[in-house]
C-alpha cells in the first residue's frame, strides 16, 4: 500500500509542477506559510536558488522548486504560494492546498512570522488537519527580538505536538537545525502528535458521520477528518480536486446537505480562537512598544498631506541619484569602448579586411553593442539597487495603500497598484503578477494597462534622452534637476494613463464594479544592502543587459545592412524611413525614430541604439567620443525639445515588446485581448504625441 | 464616533472596537474570518490613506487596509 501511496503522490507532484525531472530519489518537502514571513528567504537560503523575494503579498504565484543536500540525502523543496488560509478563495490557496493534500510531500515546513504568530497559526492549524508531517519554522526571530517579543518555542512545540524551530533566515540562523529536523522527520526519527481542534458538539457529530462514510474510500491517502470538514464547509473546489487526484467521487458518497453558513463560521472561529489561545500562552511582549517605529514612519509616508508628495519625492530622489551617478561612468565607458573601436578599425585596415566585413562587424555589431553597454549599464547599475531597496523595505504596499482610492474610482482592483509596481521591473513579470487578482475582469484590465509603466528596458531610453537632451542646454546642477523632474513627470503620467485607461475599459469593454480586497501593510524590514546589490546586479542588471545585447547584435547588423544597401543612391533604411516620415511627422518625430520603435519590438532596450545607428549610418559621419556628442548628432538630425518629449511619450506609450505580448497571450489565452493590449497603449501614444505636437506647432512654440 | 452596532469604517482613527457581526456572505465573509475577524475580536483603526479610503486597521497583530465598502460590512461596538 505504501508504495502506491508514494507513486500517486509523485504523479500528482509531477502533474502540479509540470516537471519531467526524476524527483523520486529525493525527499519532497513542501514550504508553506503566510505572505511576508520570509518564506522565500528560507527557500533561497536552503536551496541557493536565486528566486527574487519581494516584501508584498502574492509574489510567488507559481510554485518554485529547488534542491538541497543534507547529510547523505537530497531534498526537493517546493515553495508554495504564500497564503493565509487553505479555504481556497484564490488560485494560490488552491495550489498550496492541493500540493499538501495530494502531492504527499514527505514533510511540510510551515514558515511563520515570529512578530505575528497568532495570525500565522491559522494556516498551521489547517495544515495540521491534513498532515502530521509538519515542522513549524518560526522565522524572523531577529525582528521579534528587536520588537521585544519573546516566544517560548519549547512550550509551543509541546502544545502543537510537532517540532518547532526558531530561525532568522536572513542571517541564516537556525537553518541548520531546520534541515536537521526535516531530515529526522523524513526518516521517521521524530513522531509527531499534532494538536486536534475540538469543534462544538454538532460539528464533531457531523464529522463522525461523514468520516465513517468516506473512510473506506480514502485508502489512508488522505485524512478523512479533513474531507469531512471540507464537506461541511461545502468547499466545492476541494471536492472536485478529490475526484481529480484520487478518484474519490464525494458527491456519490457523502451526504449532500445544504451548507449551513452558521457551522462554517463556527469552524473558522474555533480555529481563530485556538490560535489566540495558543499564542497567549507562548508569546510575551512589552506592551504596545512593538509597532511604534513602523507607525511613526507610516505617519509620514502614508499621511494625508505628505503621503503622495513623499511618494513622488522618493521616486524623484531615485531618478536624481541615477542621473547624477550615471553621468560620469557613462562617459568613461563610452570613451573606452569607442577608443577600442578606433583600434579595431585600425587593425582591420592593417590586415586589409574587406570593407563590408569591417562595416558589418565593427560599424554594425560592435558599435551598437558599445552604445547599449555605455548608455544602459551605469543607470541600471544604480537604479535597480535603489528600487530593490524600496521593495525590500516594504514600501510598495504603502504605494498601493496611498493610491488605492484612485484605482477604486477607476473601478479596478486594489492589487493593480502592486502589479503596476512589478511592471517597473519588467512588464512581462507585471502581466504574470496579475494572477494575484482574482476577478477575471479586473485581471484583464490590469494586464492590458500594465505597459503604461516603463520597464527596465525603457528606463535607459528615458534617462538618456532627458539627461542629454531636455536638460542638455543648461549646465550645472540645474541640468540634473530638470532631467529628474522630466522623468518623474513621465512616470506620473504613466500612472495617470494607467488609471484613465482602466477607467475607460471599465466603462466600455470590461464593464463592472470593483471587487472586494484586503491589503496587508507588512512591517518595515531592515533591507540587507549586500544582498540587494548582488541580487539587483545579477538578477536584473545583467539579465536586462544580456537580453539587450543579444537582441542588439543582430539588430545592429540588420540596420547596418539596411543602411548600406543602396538602391538608386538611397539606402533601404532611407526608403523605409521616408515611407514612415509623413505619419511620424504628425507625431512630432521622424521616420527613423518610428522605425526604431518598430524594430525594437523584440526588446525595447535597443530603440535608442537603433536611432543612433540609423543617424550615423545615413551619412552624418561623426565620431561619438562622449555623450555630449550624442546631443550634437541628434540636433544635426533635426531633433528639437519637441522631438525629445515625443520620443519619451511614445516610449512610455506604444506597442508592448514581443515578450510581454507573448506573456499576455499565454495568460489570457486569447488573441483578442492580446490585440487589445497591443492597441490600447499604441492608440494612447499616437493620440498624445499627435496632440502635443499639433498644439506646439499651432501655438508657434516650435517650427 | 461612539456607540454600539456601528459599521467599522465609521470609527475614528486611534479608536478600538470589538467585532459583533459580519453582514456579508460568500468569499468575502470567509476572507474576513480568515483575517481573524470573528466575534469579539478587537480591531483598532490606525490611519486613513491620503484620500481617506482605504483605512488601515490592526487586526490580531497584522495591519490590514480595508476599503470602506468592505469595512462597512463589519459591525462593531466602539471601546472607550
Amino acid at each position: 500500500m505504501a508504495f502506491i501511496v508514494q507513486a500517486t503522490g509523485i504523479d500528482a507532484i509531477k502533474k502540479m509542477l509540470k516537471t519531467k525531472s526524476n524527483i523520486t530519489d529525493a525527499f519532497i518537502v513542501a514550504l508553506a506559510g503566510n505572505p511576508n514571513t520570509g518564506k522565500s528567504t528560507v527557500f533561497n537560503s536552503l536551496t541557493g536558488l536565486n528566486q527574487h523575494t519581494g516584501n508584498w503579498t502574492g509574489k510567488t504565484v507559481t510554485t518554485a522548486q529547488g534542491k538541497y543536500q543534507f547529510k547523505d540525502k537530497s531534498f526537493t523543496l517546493v515553495d508554495l504560494p504564500g497564503t493565509y488560509s487553505l479555504s481556497s478563495h484564490s488560485e494560490e490557496e488552491e495550489i498550496a492546498r492541493n500540493f499538501i493534500c495530494f502531492g504527499s510531500p514527505h514533510a511540510t515546513i510551515v514558515v511563520t512570522d515570529a512578530t505575528c504568530l497568532e495570525r500565522n497559526l491559522n494556516l498551521l492549524l489547517q495544515i495540521l488537519e491534513i498532515t502530521d508531517k509538519v515542522v513549524l519554522c518560526v522565522n524572523l526571530m531577529d525582528e521579534a527580538k528587536r520588537k521585544k517579543i519573546w516566544i517560548d518555542l519549547k512550550k509551543l512545540s509541546k502544545i502543537l505536538g510537532i517540532p518547532v524551530v526558531g530561525t532568522s533566515a536572513r542571517s541564516g540562523e537556525g537553518l541548520e537545525e531546520l534541515m536537521h529536523t526535516v531530515y529526522k522527520l523524513c526518516h521517521n526519527q521524530i513522531t509527531t502528535n499534532p494538536i486536534k481542534i475540538k469543534y462544538n458538539e454538532k460539528i464533531e457529530e457531523l464529522i463522525q458521520i461523514t468520516e465513517e462514510k468516506i473512510a473506506k474510500f480514502t485508502n489512508r491517502k488522505i485524512s478523512s477528518r479533513w474531507i469531512s470538514l471540507k464537506n461541511i464547509e461545502g468547499d466545492k473546489t476541494f471536492l472536485d480536486s478529490l475526484d481529480k487526484y484520487l478518484g474519490i467521487d464525494s458527491a456519490k458518497i457523502l451526504p449532500n446537505e445544504e451548507v449551513d453558513l452558521n457551522l462554517r463560521d463556527q469552524l473558522v472561529s474555533s480555529r481563530v480562537i485556538l490560535a489566540e489561545n495558543i499564542s497567549s500562552q507562548v508569546v510575551s511582549c512589552k506592551k504596545e512598544k512593538e509597532y511604534d517605529f513602523d507607525r511613526k514612519v507610516d505617519n509620514i509616508l502614508t499621511s494625508k498631506i505628505l503621503g503622495i508628495p513623499a511618494m513622488i519625492a522618493l521616486l524623484g530622489i531615485i531618478f536624481w541619484i541615477t542621473i547624477v551617478g550615471a553621468n560620469i561612468p557613462s562617459t568613461v565607458i563610452a570613451k573606452m569602448l569607442f577608443g577600442l573601436e578606433e583600434r579595431l578599425t585600425a587593425l582591420s585596415v592593417a590586415y586589409r579586411l574587406p570593407n563590408w566585413l569591417h562595416g558589418t562587424l565593427i560599424l554594425g555589431i560592435y558599435r551598437t553593442l558599445a552604445w547599449v553597454v555605455s548608455v544602459m549599464l551605469p543607470p541600471m547599475a544604480i537604479f535597480f539597487p535603489l528600487f530593490t531597496f524600496l521593495e525590500d523595505l516594504g514600501y510598495l504596499p504603502r504605494v498601493a495603500f496611498n493610491l488605492d482610492n484612485f484605482f477604486k474610482k477607476a473601478c479596478t482592483h486594489g492589487k493593480q497598484a502592486l502589479t503596476m509596481c512589478m511592471g517597473f521591473g519588467c512588464n512581462a513579470v507585471g502581466v504574470i503578477g496579475c494572477r494575484i487578482i482574482e476577478s477575471p475582469r479586473e485581471r484583464l484590465i490590469a494586464t492590458i494597462t500594465n505597459f503604461f509603466v516603463p520597464c527596465n528596458g525603457r528606463f535607459p531610453t528615458l534617462i538618456t534622452i532627458s539627461t542629454i537632451f531636455i536638460a542638455g542646454a543648461d549646465v550645472g546642477p540645474l541640468r540634473t534637476v530638470i532631467a529628474t523632474i522630466t522623468i518623474t513627470g513621465i512616470i506620473i503620467l504613466g500612472v495617470i494613463m494607467t488609471l484613465v485607461a482602466s477607467k475607460i475599459l471599465s466603462k466600455t469593454l470590461l464593464k463592472g464594479l470593483p471587487s472586494s480586497f484586503t491589503l496587508e501593510l507588512p512591517p518595515y524590514r531592515n533591507p540587507q544592502i549586500g544582498r540587494i546589490i548582488i541580487r539587483s546586479i545579477f538578477d536584473r542588471t545583467i539579465f536586462v543587459l544580456g537580453r539587450a545585447t543579444a537582441v542588439a547584435a543582430p539588430a545592429g547588423l540588420f540596420i547596418w545592412l539596411m543602411a548600406n544597401t543602396n538602391v538608386r543612391d538611397l539606402s533601404l533604411l532611407d526608403y523605409c524611413a521616408a515611407f514612415l516620415q509623413p505619419f511620424a511627422y504628425l507625431l512630432g518625430m521622424d521616420g527613423y525614430i518610428l522605425m526604431a520603435f518598430i524594430l525594437g519590438i523584440p526588446a525595447n532596450e535597443i530603440v535608442m541604439p537603433i536611432i543612433i545607428m540609423s543617424y550615423m549610418a545615413s551619412g552624418t559621419i561623426i565620431e561619438l567620443e562622449s555623450l555630449a556628442a550624442l546631443r550634437i548628432l541628434l540636433i544635426s538630425n533635426g531633433w528639437t525639445w519637441l522631438t525629445a518629449i515625443n520620443v519619451m511619450l511614445f516610449c512610455l506609450m506604444h506597442f508592448p515588446c514581443a515578450t510581454t505580448l507573448l506573456t499576455i497571450k499565454k495568460e489570457t489565452k486569447s488573441w483578442k485581448w492580446t490585440l487589445v493590449s497591443f492597441l490600447v497603449p499604441t492608440i494612447a501614444g499616437i493620440i498624445i504625441t499627435f496632440t502635443v505636437t499639433q498644439i506646439s506647432r499651432l501655438s508657434k512654440l516650435i517650427v | 464616533m461612539k456607540g454600539k452596532n456601528i459599521p467599522l469604517h465609521m470609527i475614528a482613527c486611534g479608536k478600538s472596537a470589538k467585532v459583533k457581526e459580519l453582514t456579508t456572505a460568500g468569499s468575502l465573509r470567509r476572507r474576513m474570518l480568515d483575517l481573524g475577524l470573528v466575534n469579539g475580536t478587537i480591531v483598532e483603526a490606525i490611519r486613513k490613506s491620503p484620500s481617506g479610503d482605504p483605512i488601515a486597521y490592526e487586526i490580531r497583530g497584522a495591519v490590514i487596509a480595508l476599503r470602506s465598502e468592505e469595512a462597512s460590512k463589519i459591525i462593531v461596538d466602539v471601546i472607550d
